[in-house]
């Protein structure tokens, strides 16, 4: 019964998000600019691989679509609670943790869908893939395109129980603005989805590695490009942890919420 | 057993206290109203009820269900529609009610013809699948009430529910809360400040004004309290006619506010030539002289000196409630 309360939830969400036509346009607008403006810039990596710079920079935006999408969809709780939806879900006989899990698998889901979109769209605009190994093999490209879903569900898991977290604590769009400039906007710029990690300096390379999105990153040109930094299994390791923690941040935090 | 008891329950907002010390008893089956100004504490007390907010202090059950331990419970057995929209409106009509039935763990079968029973209750089952978006605010009211039906519950709360609705739409809500108490069965706890439709529906109601209730009784029984008609006079604006009133015997009470005189007074019809009269010899101008049976507004008037219309607008309510907050707090 319960899977039937968490499917009505997610349905809700998915649903919202192929409606909202607008907003769906304007989500994906970004991460399009980024690749074609940037993607396209005469910018040469110190150890390029072959794809070239197109082909390094497509699953950093893919992980760009992954982080503002979940982040998005997380705390679109506080769209439900300023447009009062919310109290019709909390006046219902479900489980705080219910109500969670489906929001953050509705948020999830339409992640998947924009990251998905941002691939295809990326392959006629130069990017090379290679699969999961430097050479290419039939194998090797269905194993790394599973691998990459695998990444962009962990990435939108830990990005939307972020998401719903805040959302949680925060009474109106006031804090909004802010988490968005201080959070979300320093975790996609120390994440190198841009440029790879060593060309930061040292102080700087810290903040990368606590950054979650940094090991997506790195997981997703692992298993597209074959040019990951870290081991596939440190980045899988790590993000399966902060899926973890981030949902249960947000079922903590959520079940802590008043409804006024 | 009741469909909701509280004692001496309590709700505080930092200072402001919102409900002060309500003890109810509503029986089962019954149409209950509340009825107090914007700001009396009524939408307090449906969120405490319905397990939204927790009480500062008191106890309250819902169908005998404590709604601090047992709030699933209490969940399970109310209906609520809120006094600000709780649609979904990229959904259509259906699908907020299939949302809604969902979530209350209803089977298919069940579901879909509860759906169709409840749209033709409240006589949306042609506009069921269009989204939200296209509905008029009435629409969305009546959805809504339907809403609150869905899952048959035994207490369903309504928050104002024709706030902002004209006069027809407000009439045909009516209609459609009378009916399914009846056919239905279910307790309606009704909070509103119209007093016309607390008067029209109810069978008991408390009146409530800051946070207390402070007086609670069949709206015959409560008009029977003001005994008789009002009489309002307007005045050029010079003193001394309440004086005069207060003088005559047959004056029950008096309110002056605003240049206006409210008096109480049986048979007032009889009563309005010895008033003229008695303004004239002092030289006091009567502007315009209205008289009104008794209402659940003068019943209101005669217990807070105030009229429920005020609203938000009463900058001396305000006032009061600021001082009243910013001395809790120090």
């Amino acid at each position: 019964m319960e899977i039937s309360l968490v499917y009505a939830l997610w349905l809700r969400e998915v649903k919202r998000f192929f409606r909202m036509k607008s907003r769906l346009v304007g989500s994906l607008a970004m991460p399009v600019f980024f690749l074609i403006f940037l993607g396209f810039a005469p910018i040469r990596l110190p150890d390029a691989s072959d794809g070239g710079y197109m082909s390094f920079l497509a699953p950093g935006i893919i992980g760009m679509i992954l982080l503002f999408a979940s982040m998005g969809a997380g705390i679109s709780v506080l769209w439900d609670k300023q447009f009062g939806f919310l109290k019709e879900i909390m006046v219902a006989p479900v489980s705080r943790h219910t109500i969670v899990l489906g929001k953050t698998l509705g948020g999830v889901t339409t992640a998947l869908f924009q990251a998905v979109f941002i691939l295809v769209l990326a392959l006629p605009l130069g990017l090379e893939l290679t699969g999961i190994n430097a050479q290419p093999s039939l194998g090797g490209y269905w194993l790394g395109f599973w691998l990459a879903v695998l990444f962009m569900i962990l990435i939108g898991l830990t990005f939307t129980g972020l998401g719903v977290a805040f959302a949680s604590r925060m009474k109106d769009f006031q804090g909004f603005q802010f988490v968005w400039n201080f959070l979300v906007m320093p975790v996609f710029l120390t994440s190198g989805a841009l440029f790879p990690l060593d060309v930061f300096p040292q102080w700087l390379q810290y903040l990368t590695y606590v950054n979650p999105l940094t090991y997506g990153v790195d997981g997703l040109r692992g298993s597209l490009i074959a040019a990951s930094v870290l081991p596939l299994s440190l980045d899988l390791a790590v993000l399966l942890g902060t899926s973890i923690i981030t949902i249960a941040l947000a079922a903590y935090l959520f079940t802590r919420t008043e409804v006024d | 057993m009741k469909a909701i008891t509280t004692k001496e329950l309590v709700k505080r907002f930092g200072g402001l206290v919102a409900v002060d010390s309500v003890s109810l008893d509503i029986e089962e089956g019954e149409l209950f109203g509340m009825l107090g100004p914007n700001g009396a504490g009524k939408t307090t007390l449906a969120k405490v009820l319905s397990t939204l907010i927790r009480p500062t202090s008191g106890y309250a059950e819902v169908w005998g269900n404590d709604v601090m331990r047992k709030q699933d419970e209490v969940r399970r057995c109310i209906g609520i529609v809120f006094q600000d929209p709780a649609l979904d409106d990229q959904l259509t009509g259906r699908e907020n009610l299939d949302f809604h039935a969902r979530m209350y763990g209803m089977s298919t079968l069940l579901r879909k013809r509860r759906i169709d029973e409840v749209l033709e209750l409240v006589d949306l089952t042609e506009k069921a699948d269009i989204r939200l978006e296209a509905y008029s605010g009435g629409m969305q009211r009546r959805l809504e009430i339907a809403r609150g039906l869905m899952h048959h519950p035994k207490v369903l709360f309504l928050d104002e529910p024709t706030l902002g609705l004209d006069v027809q739409t407000r009439r045909h809500i009516w209609e459609y809360i009378e009916e399914l108490n009846r056919k239905e069965g279910v307790t309606v706890f009704l909070m509103t400040h119209y007093m016309e439709e607390a008067d029209y529906l109810c069978d008991r109601i408390a009146i409530i004004d800051d946070g207390k209730i402070i007086a609670l009784d069949t709206p015959q029984n409560l008009k029977h309290m003001v005994g008789a008609d009002v009489v309002s006079i307007e005045t050029d604006g010079r003193e001394g006619l309440a004086n005069l009133l207060r003088g005559f015997n047959w004056v029950e009470w008096l309110n002056e506010q605003n240049g206006v005189i409210d008096i109480s007074v049986k048979d007032g019809h009889t009563r309005i030539p010895e008033i003229v009269l008695a303004a004239h010899e002092a030289g006091i101008k009567v502007k315009s002289i209205n008289l009104r049976e008794p209402d659940l507004e003068a019943v209101f008037l005669k217990f807070t000196g105030r009229k429920i219309r005020e609203e938000e607008g009463d900058s001396r309510q305000q006032m009061r409630r600021m001082v009243r907050s910013f001395r809790m707090r120090r």
